[in-house]
């Protein structure tokens, strides 16, 4: 499913926090967008989810303009994952009950089938449906976030920094999964993240964002390279490389 | 030797047993920089609260020694620790939004600080308040100093909060993930500054974070802990040599900008390394 | 078999939705059990309870049959607490008043919950024109005396236990909308929402089943913290003469008319005085236990 996104802009109150931003993602791709704090990156992926409905601009689908407000449709199609594990489940459900809420909204058949085959598609044991997201390590919270989104069978999969509230190795862990289910299920992909190895491991195009503007758009390869022209790309460029090496 | 812990363990009750989350860590530490790496549930936290006696009263803490420059922690009172705790080793937490007094200056805050430990008159304490937050490199420190909490960013309140615990001079510095709720290019600012403040002071410090390859830039060792139990200790400088699979995996699992992996190898614990 | 439902409700990994459900239940039950306060609010209650239900088989006399010529007797054999001031048995009496006065309690909880709850977590979740529009009708009650409101209320229509409840519940809801739009606020921006929005769910659903059930248990808290209070709003109803009316035995009413031999035969005020204090003091433990049952992280 491409994506285009046109001169995207949002204000909260009387400040602009996303001036103007402009990309187009190709169908199956994966599109990484790197920022730090407040840059507007989250901004721009919660306005495309359709969490947020006071936007201008243009955002696409297929070609088809996405309305303000989303009809329940969309969310078969678009579905996200967010940052915090913790506070993205709902405390007092079970996880069958967190993942049958999309199949009941939309009538889906099969519910139980669908729930089991996602379990598995997530390499969540079993018994792990009827438990609540307390007695679940972050990890696996992380497995059920994205077995969530999986249930709607979506074509795209908007990532929040899905991996940063967890421990290293279990990053490593959520990274390989996302990236064989994009190639199972032809997903596309865009994420966002502060980490530019991350950003560069899972995506092929990468967007840097300053202050509500990206300010460049490279390929994860010429990011590697060093062949970043705007300077924040490169002061960021330069602190990854240098610090994500043992002395 | 400024902190000398012999077999510390820590351990909770709870309604449903006893879980003991510490397992018997040991380490020294003179003036110089030792950084404590570990994955959440590792235990590194509870091992740098536990010396300032900060855990609450239910934990059970047993050591053969838990010493701070030769003072027995375990047996000090409340008043001891006050005279440790803030100032002879001062304590950096991650998130400065919650470890500032929302609605005091940044300067009254600082010269507080200052004025609690070295005495003198208000204006003095205001004075070296400012050259205090001079000596943490923010660039207009007057300004900064009539300003509140909420009014400047995460990297600046770390500052501040850096510049809190220089104000008594204390002997060591406990830095518990100071960096982890900060941008990629404040992060390093933050820990050179630490670093060159550290050298500059001959004081101790003591890095807890979980990023193994980041702490290696800012300590002279490394001391891995995983699941309440030291793994490994090395020189930072020999981390890439390191021996002990656990070390060995943390390092090889994290995506690389430079050296791209198609797939990340993913940690095989052994339950071999708690034994 | 207690046994076996303990493994099988404690179970780490359940394996259907029954279990899970019973097996929160469960641990939510050990809690209450191992809080002694919060066990003997729940058993004095239940007691009450079962004395109402059970009332025509534990009463000793008629309450409305008159002995005139053994009024306001001391406690004896054949009149276990006493008479009043017309000779009716004062144990019958407060076993026929705790139906009265509980099924009040109970009235009003069941008018005043699913209002406040309903009414809070709308204007919780819409916020904005909504949300003022609702939070500025609840001050308007919020802002009357409750007692002076009531007796306005009953006033207007006839004195009797139907206006009375209806009374205490016209003034009994706005602290529960607006506990239910602070519990809403802090829940309406999280991730957890915010996913429950990408299902494509109406604000409605989410509001009902998402968000009202995290509302549920600190107003469980305050209704069992409220029930003291309904509890003497009625009893000042009756006492005032605007609650239940004679001969119905109503405990608020039954001190109410025996004020007046409180120095010469003072157990006939203060057996249903003593009553009404048990069930209030009752009610504030099981509040105070269920504040740490409820609580989600507790558990």
């Amino acid at each position: 499913m491409t994506i285009e996104i046109d001169n995207l802009r949002i204000r909260f109150g009387e400040r602009e926090v996303v001036k103007g931003v402009s990309f187009d993602i190709e169908g199956g791709d994966s599109f990484g967008i790197v920022g730090e704090s407040g840059s507007g990156k989250s901004t721009v992926l919660r306005a495309m989810a359709g969490l947020n409905e006071d936007w201008q601009g243009r955002i696409s689908f297929s070609g088809e303009d996405a309305p303000q407000k989303r009809p329940p449709s969309f969310f078969r199609k678009v579905q996200m994952v967010f940052q915090d594990p913790y506070g993205s489940l709902h405390p007092r459900q079970t996880i069958d009950r967190i993942l049958s809420e999309l199949p009941l909204v939309h009538k889906m058949d099969r519910i139980d089938d669908r729930i089991a085959k996602v379990l598995s598609d997530v390499a969540l044991p079993q018994n792990a449906r009827f438990r609540y997201p307390h007695q679940l390590s972050g990890g696996q919270r992380q497995r059920v976030a994205i077995a969530r989104a999986l249930i709607a069978e979506p074509e795209v999969l908007l990532l929040d920094e899905p991996t940063s509230a967890l421990d290293v190795s279990v990053q490593a862990e959520i990274l390989n999964l996302l990236a064989d289910l994009r190639v199972e299920r032809k997903l596309t992909y865009v994420m966002v993240s502060h980490n530019l190895s991350v950003i560069a491991h899972l995506c092929s195009q990468v967007g840097v964002m300053v202050d509500g503007q990206m300010v460049e758009q490279l390929t994860a390869e010429d990011l590697r390279l060093g062949k970043a022209v705007h300077p924040h790309t490169q002061e960021l460029r330069r602190l990854s490389v240098e610090l994500e090496e043992p002395v | 030797m400024l902190v000398d812990i012999q077999n510390l363990k820590i351990g909770f009750k709870s309604r449903t047993g006893f879980h003991q989350a510490v397992k018997g860590v040991s380490l020294k530490l003179g003036t110089e920089k030792l950084g404590i790496v570990g994955e959440s549930g590792s235990g590194k936290s509870l091992t740098a609260r536990a010396l300032m006696k900060l855990l609450p009263k239910s934990t059970v803490i047993e050591a053969d020694t838990l010493a701070f420059d030769g003072i027995d922690v375990l047996s000090a009172s409340e008043r001891q620790m006050r005279q440790i705790r803030g100032k002879r080793a001062g304590f950096i937490l991650q998130d400065p939004k919650y470890s500032l007094n929302p609605v005091k200056t940044i300067g009254a805050q600082v010269a507080e600080s200052w004025r609690t430990h070295k005495g003198g008159s208000r204006r003095e304490a205001l004075e070296a308040a400012v050259n205090l937050l001079e000596q943490v490199q923010i660039r207009n420190p007057q300004v900064v100093a009539k300003s509140y909490p909420h009014e400047v960013s995460g990297g600046m309140g770390q500052r501040v909060m850096i510049a809190m615990m220089l104000a008594p001079d204390p002997e060591l510095l406990i830095a518990d993930e100071p960096t982890s709720a900060l941008d990629a290019t404040v992060q390093a600012e933050i820990l050179r500054l630490i670093e060159e403040l550290v050298a500059e002071r001959g004081m101790g410090l003591l890095l807890i974070s979980h990023d193994l390859p980041l702490v290696s830039h800012f300590c002279d060792r490394v001391m891995v802990m995983y699941s309440g139990r030291v793994m490994e200790e090395l020189k930072a400088s020999e981390l890439l040599s390191a021996k002990h699979p656990y070390t060995r995996g943390l390092l090889n699992c994290m995506p690389s900008l430079i050296h791209p992996k198609d797939r990340l190898p993913v940690l095989a614990r052994d339950p071999e390394w708690l034994k | 078999m207690n046994a076996a439902f303990r493994t099988w409700a404690l179970s780490e990994a359940p394996s259907s939705r029954r279990q899970a459900a019973w097996g929160n239940r469960y641990r939510a039950w050990l809690n209450l059990k191992g809080n002694p306060l919060g066990m003997i609010g729940l058993t004095i209650i239940s007691i009450f309870i079962l004395m109402a239900i059970f009332a025509p088989l534990l009463a000793t006399h008629d309450p409305a049959t008159q002995e005139l010529a053994n009024r306001l007797a001391a406690p004896n054999a054949a009149h276990w607490f006493g008479t009043d001031e017309l000779g009716r048995d004062v144990f019958s009496r407060i076993l026929y008043g705790a139906r009265v006065t509980l099924g009040m309690v109970i009235a009003v909880v069941v008018l005043v919950a699913p209002i406040g709850l309903a009414v809070g977590c709308i204007a919780g979740y819409f916020g904005g024109i909504v949300d003022t529009a609702l939070m500025r009708i609840t001050d308007i009650f919020l802002a009357f005396p409750r007692l002076v409101l009531a007796l306005a209320f009953v006033a207007a229509l006839k004195p009797g236990i139907e206006s009375a409840v209806l009374a205490i519940a016209l003034t009994a809801w706005p602290p529960y909308a607006r506990l239910a739009r602070a519990e809403t606020l802090t829940v309406r921006n999280s991730d957890f929402i915010a996913a429950y929005r990408l299902t494509g769910a109406s604000s409605w659903r989410i509001i009902f089943r998402h968000i009202a059930p995290l509302c549920t248990p600190s107003l469980i808290v305050r209704v069992t913290l409220d029930m003291s209070s309904i509890i003497i709003t009625a009893a000042s109803l009756g006492f005032l003469g605007m609650g239940a009316q004679p001969p119905s035995p109503e405990w608020g009413a039954m001190i109410a008319t025996a004020k007046r031999f409180i120095f010469e035969q003072w157990w006939v005020p203060m057996i249903p005085a003593i009553a009404i204090l048990l069930v209030s003091l009752a009610f504030n433990f099981l509040g105070d236990a269920l504040r740490d049952v409820l609580d989600p992280k507790g558990n």
